[in-house]
């Protein structure tokens, strides 16, 4: 095991994406004693995920914005960081105390600042049949062609909305992979609402970027367009899809159903350590609140990144640089003046998230794919449905904490992931309150499951070996 | 306005819900305030357990009468509460702390408790199949289990609100005063008044007894809990290590509920709470050292709940030594779930019968008066 070099830092970065490499090239840069820990086996993150290591280096198959994270991987390295990668951290608190599982053991390491850039994490897409074997998100998807340079061969569906979906889509086919069916389910009234916002999405460089793709896809495989409703069906593994577009229901056979509906904000370990989060009712998920550095509202924890509120992998650099420039003014205030100032960065971030709003109101997810109901399950982990938590409602639940006394949500091994913003919307709705008031499941370390020999392990306390002593 | 009420009662742990749903069987109308939500501290998030063993012989009438009360708690709440009757089993790991087991279960038959019996080791191995060969022995009290504890205080809550009691969730009580002999307590923008005044506050009552002028010596505590993902079917009864701060239950689905009153930071005006993971490590090792079908298992959540400690470890219940028409039912010291059910039921005859057959003498608030 790769143990950190010491029990303390000037700053510990989580999460080797975008924001956090581009934090940890900022920090250590500046001299700060800089810890960047990773859960995956190399550098970046999910949008650049096995960068230095995917079989597929035929450049043009993953496109120039993958590649063009090694930028920032070669900046992290040579920063004078300490990087250790297959590192999940599995708490963080007010005291700013990490406890971190590398290599079957767990270490706790302490920090002036931390800056977390846990990314995001795919939409929960509560379909009927969306828990059936062959049912699967993009997002995963994506990662097996990445690291692996696997596509699907069966009959594919891939249903949804948002950039990734069209990213995914053309990947799978420049690789060879099979696509049957696009399901397009973006609503048709959201294409007026988001026209506001067109002109500076038109200036932006998603516009080119995600019409060549979309153009790209069309070519090769049948789209349908406005699709108001989505199920998938099947005797313990999935056989058909079946969906609504333009009043017309049609049912195509399927091996495989990749779901995508967007992203939103990695919240459980920030929320863990105490931050605040609040809903954002443009993105429809919690965003931590935030100052424009990046900073939460527990001293000493900033966010960058998607982590921090959806905004590209371009934005999170900058947002990255940004949070770790104001780490150094606080550490370090003489050294800061060196680094590029502020003023630049924030220029160059706004630039980055500039036609985001149109995306964010194009992509808005239709409240039927948001908010299931009837037998539709809800949380996986322990089998709920829509219809039971109304039920749990009507007798009293009256939040998702609540609820766990009545269905035990969002209590499995998901720790809310795959149901949280569900639940919450869901009762929001039943109850006629606001997500503000409904509120979210009080989250707690570990926020990844810890061996419990790897606890078991960590070096005695003296009140400890006097307990055994005892014993 | 100024609501009338036949008494207030301040906090929405299972003592408050458990006391509001007894006036309502005596046929009062309660009101109970509760800052947050009923259980949302340590009455919704402790262990589940309801155990009669080992505790302090102050408080085992009132145990006892709360036992008969969980075997048949669907009569009162409508509700199994997940209620659970496996025995819980206190486990001497060596000779000398068996002797300490056969003096106490001696000292409580003196005193006519017979709830707790001796066992030998190979009692102890019928019970616990998976405990160490070294084991000598150690208590049982075969009646005791486990319930789920956020299902039984909102069941508890469910019924006494079913009863008539209101509830006002989410708007703490402030301004606690008794005037014109009644008590009247602001309540957001509305005030209400009562003969009576329960204070089951938790962690919180200590503010109020002191603000009526009766300080107590008390302290906020948190004892941590964790829970396991799930492993081979290896305990019926509760456990728990006479020597060392462990406790652990099995559930049906496999997953593990280790505890023992290794504490959390407590942070109680912010409602939280900061764990101790050097300490759960510790509790983590001496499972692991006991029991190897634990090894190859994982933490899947680890919390905390807030609530009052007293400086002897057992709680005040019953009539304040200042006030007319004042009780108190707090300070359980992380062990009064199990008392919640009778608690009730007495303060409840103590309200509105001025007397109770249970045994609570030593409870009384008046023991700290110096």
């Amino acid at each position: 095991m790769t143990a950190p070099k010491r029990d303390h830092y000037d700053v510990v970065v989580i999460g080797a994406g975008p924001a956090g490499l581009a934090a940890t090239a900022t920090a250590a840069g500046a001299g700060l004693s800089t810890l960047l820990l990773d859960e995956n086996a190399g550098p970046g993150g999910q949008v650049w995920r096995a960068i230095d290591s995917t079989p597929v280096t035929t450049r043009a198959l993953l496109g120039a914005d993958y590649w063009s994270g090694a930028e920032t991987v070669q900046a992290a390295r040579t920063s004078g960081a300490e990087i250790i990668h297959r590192a999940t951290v599995w708490s963080l608190d007010r005291n700013l105390e990490i406890g971190v599982s590398i290599g079957g053991g767990s270490a706790f390491i302490g920090a002036d600042h931390v800056i977390i850039a846990t990314g995001a994490q795919e939409r929960p897409f509560p379909i009927p049949g969306w828990t059936l074997p062959g049912v699967m998100t993009a997002g995963a998807a994506q990662t097996m062609l990445k690291s692996s340079g696997l596509v699907p061969d069966g009959r594919t569906v891939i249903a949804g909305q948002g950039p990734l979906l069209w990213l995914l889509a053309a990947q799978i086919l420049r690789l060879g992979g099979r696509i049957d069916r696009v399901l397009d389910t973006t609503a048709r009234s959201n294409y007026l609402a988001a026209l506001p916002h067109a002109f500076a999405f038109m200036t932006s460089p998603y516009f080119a970027k995600g019409l060549a793709l979309m153009r790209e896809v069309r070519a090769k495989v049948p789209v349908i367009s406005g699709v108001t409703e989505l199920a998938a069906a099947g005797n313990g593994k999935l056989a058909s899809v079946s969906y609504v577009a333009g009043g017309q229901r049609e049912t195509v056979p399927a091996d495989l159903l990749l779901l995508h509906q967007g992203v939103v904000p990695n919240v459980n370990l920030a929320m863990a350590a105490g931050v605040d989060h609040r809903w954002d009712e443009l993105q429809l998920c919690w965003s931590p609140v935030l100052d424009a550095d990046g900073n939460t509202s527990v001293a000493g924890i900033a966010i960058a990144g998607d982590g921090a509120g959806i905004g590209g992998a371009q934005a999170a650099v900058y947002r990255g640089h940004i949070a770790a420039r104001a780490a150094t003014a606080k550490l370090a205030p003489t050294t800061a003046v060196k680094l590029e100032p502020m003023a630049g960065l924030r220029q160059k971030l706004a630039r980055a998230e500039h036609g985001r709003a149109f995306l964010d109101v194009l992509f808005q997810p239709a409240k039927q794919f948001r908010i299931p109901a009837d037998d539709t399950i809800v949380c996986r982990c322990e089998e709920v449905t829509a219809q039971e938590i109304l039920d749990s409602v009507k007798i009293g639940a009256t939040g998702p904490n609540q609820l766990k006394a009545y269905r035990r949500t969002g209590m499995g091994p998901c720790q809310g992931r795959l149901c949280g913003l569900t639940v919450t919307e869901l009762m929001a709705e039943a109850r006629g309150k606001t997500r503000d008031e409904i509120g979210y499941y009080r989250l707690r370390a570990p926020v990844k499951p810890i061996m419990l020999s790897e606890l078991a392990s960590l070096p005695k306390t003296d009140t400890a070996t006097q307990a055994v002593v005892r014993g | 306005m100024t609501r009338l009420a036949d008494a207030i009662i301040v906090g929405g742990g299972i003592h408050g819900c458990s006391t509001a749903l007894h006036l309502c069987l005596a046929g009062l109308k309660p009101v109970l305030i509760e800052k947050d939500y009923a259980g949302r501290h340590a009455s919704g998030v402790n262990a589940g357990g309801v155990r009669q063993l080992a505790r302090d012989v102050a408080e085992i009438p009132l145990s006892i009468r709360s036992m008969a009360i969980w075997e048949k708690i669907a009569d009162l709440v409508d509700d199994t509460c997940g209620f659970e009757s496996h025995g819980q089993v206190l486990v001497a790991e060596n000779d000398t702390e068996l002797a300490v087991c056969r003096a106490r279960v001696a000292d409580l038959n003196a005193r006519g408790f017979i709830h707790e019996k001796l066992i030998d080791a190979a009692e102890l191995r019928r019970l616990v199949p998976a405990v160490a060969e070294t084991c000598p022995g150690g208590i049982v009290s075969r009646r005791d289990g486990a319930a789920q504890p956020a299902r039984t205080t909102t069941a508890f809550r469910r019924k006494a609100e079913a009863l008539g009691t209101t509830i006002r969730e989410g708007v703490a009580a402030r301004n606690i005063r008794k005037d014109g002999g009644l008590w009247r307590v602001d309540v957001g923008a509305e005030d209400y008044a009562a003969p009576v005044l329960v204070n089951a506050a938790g962690a919180w009552a200590g503010r109020i007894a002191e603000n009526l002028g009766e300080p107590v010596p008390v302290e906020t505590i948190a004892p941590m809990l964790m829970i396991t993902s799930p492993v081979p079917h290896f305990i019926d009864p509760v456990v728990i290590l006479r020597g060392r701060k462990l406790s652990f239950k099995q559930f049906a689905n496999g997953t593990v509920l280790i505890g023992g009153g290794h504490r959390a930071t407590a942070d109680q005006d912010r409602n939280e709470t900061v764990l101790d993971w050097r300490k759960l490590a510790e509790s983590t090792r001496t499972v692991s050292e006991l029991f190897a079908v634990m090894r190859g298992a994982s933490i899947v959540r680890a919390w905390a709940g807030i609530e009052a400690c007293m400086r002897d470890e057992i709680p005040i219940v019953g009539p304040s030594a200042l006030h007319e028409g004042l009780f108190h039912q707090f300070g359980f010291s992380a062990h009064g779930f199990q008392l919640g059910p009778a608690a009730g039921a007495v303060m409840a005859e103590l309200i509105a019968g001025g007397g109770t057959q249970t045994r609570i003498g030593a409870l009384g608030i008046g023991r700290f008066r110096s």
